[in-house]
């Protein structure tokens, strides 16, 4: 691997599980206060699930990639070195809004890893073949309850319309590309966020057109979380996420 | 005596999945390799059921401690995804355990899972197939709940996993 390409890996990398550590962390905030029991314990399961996915690709970057070990790498950086696109870093909101993002990050995740499945960079195919297969209940989850409640009441279906519309530009930044997104291309790593946007607009459609649900006019994709350009969000949740860990790193339990 | 690879698996065999103890790691399908290298030392490789699962440092810990009960000189456990899980890789009599414990077994699959499969489970108390799923999300990862009309009982199931 050159130069060029070990920096596209570690980029691609970082920001999926930088993406999957905070998006867990807010789904785990769900724990306790969840509108039934049964979705108390699919949020809960779903950030574990992302906490996985999380450990997996920082072991790569770690064992292949010359970074330092998951904990440190997850929890001693500063904001400005976290990949995470501003969609995961939103707070939970009401449970309209967290199942939104839930929906609209999962299908693109879903679709992501089966198409590293196939990826040049053994490592990550192997975890991608793997993780594909725990996500399918994630977009099977998200998919059957935006069908629910886009089509229940007038109430359940204006409130998903509007976390569409709030949830939408954010999920657009989800394809912010990198600055090595032709490398990533040309060495067969990942066939590109631009592709994985074009397979995600035509799954996401039909799911949407069966709750009646309408995608809102004249977006503008929300970047910057790519680059390390982050929300007010952030930094609070990396001070909560961090709080044990920067207390007594050696700490065992 | 010396120790050969075919006395780590039965070794293996004593090591219990902490979350269903009577379902061995071997079973279960986890155990993707083992080998004695030049020195006697014992490579193990195992695989998640799920990348997130919590029981993984457990039994990793606890093949360690079982097959240094043999005589090798060292044990080292290795995670890998090169074979990845999947719930056909539980065994028959896997099966059979995870039965007899009230859940029900995982169905075999090609590779997708589809959501009929999924509402499709046979109550492993009453073997009705009047039964509903609850929720994809149990009380493991690995694990859906349902409900059983028949006998009005709600049960587990072990998640079909591609």
């Amino acid at each position: 691997m050159n130069p060029a390409q070990q920096q596209a890996i570690q980029e691609l990398l970082l920001k999926m599980a930088d993406d999957a550590l905070i998006l867990g962390h807010r789904n785990s905030e769900w724990v306790g206060l969840g509108p039934t029991l049964e979705e108390d314990i699919a949020f809960a399961s779903i950030a574990q699930d992302k906490l996985g996915h999380a450990l997996a690709l920082y072991t790569i970057l770690h064992e292949h990639v010359g970074a330092a070990d998951p904990d440190t790498v997850a929890f001693m950086r500063s904001e400005k070195l976290f990949k995470c696109c501003h969609l995961v870093e939103m707070p939970i909101g009401g449970y309209d809004f967290s199942l939104m993002r839930h929906f609209l990050f999962d299908t693109a995740d879903a679709l992501r890893y089966e198409m590293l499945a196939t990826s040049m960079f053994e490592p990550l195919a192997q975890v991608a073949r793997k993780i594909r297969g725990e996500i399918q209940y994630h977009t099977m989850h998200a998919n059957i309850w935006i069908k629910q409640l886009g089509r229940g009441t007038e109430e359940s279906k204006a409130r998903m319309q509007s976390a569409l519309n709030e949830a939408y530009p954010l999920a657009l930044g989800i394809f912010e590309q990198s600055s090595f997104e032709q490398e990533l291309i040309d060495a067969g790593f990942f066939a590109g966020e631009q592709a994985l946007k074009e397979r995600w607009l035509k799954t996401i459609q039909p799911v949407l057109d069966a709750a009646g649900l309408h995608l809102p006019d004249g977006s503008q994709p929300v970047f910057g979380g790519r680059m390390g350009y982050h929300t007010e969000y952030l930094q609070p949740l990396l001070d909560e996420m961090s709080e044990v860990f920067a207390t007594d790193p050696t700490a065992e339990w | 005596m010396t120790t050969t690879e075919h006395d780590i698996w039965q070794a293996l065999e004593d090591v219990m999945d902490p979350e269903i103890p009577r379902l061995s790691v071997v079973d279960l399908g986890v155990i993707t390799g083992v080998r004695l290298d030049d020195n006697n030392v014992a490579h193990v490789t195992m695989t998640p059921t799920f990348s997130g699962c919590p029981a993984l440092h457990v039994m990793s810990d606890d093949i360690r401690e079982r097959v240094k009960m043999l005589s090798v000189a060292d044990v080292v456990v290795h995670v890998s995804y090169e074979i990845p899980w999947n719930s056909n890789r539980i065994s028959e009599r896997g099966r059979g355990i995870l039965h007899e414990m009230g859940f029900a077994p995982p169905p075999k699959h090609d590779g997708y899972i589809k959501l009929d499969v999924l509402s499709d489970v046979a109550c492993p108390f009453c073997n009705s197939h009047n039964t509903t799923m609850q929720s994809p999300f149990g009380p493991t990862l690995c694990r859906s709940i349902h409900y059983c009309h028949s006998c009005q009982q709600a049960f587990e199931q072990f998640k079909p996993v591609a």
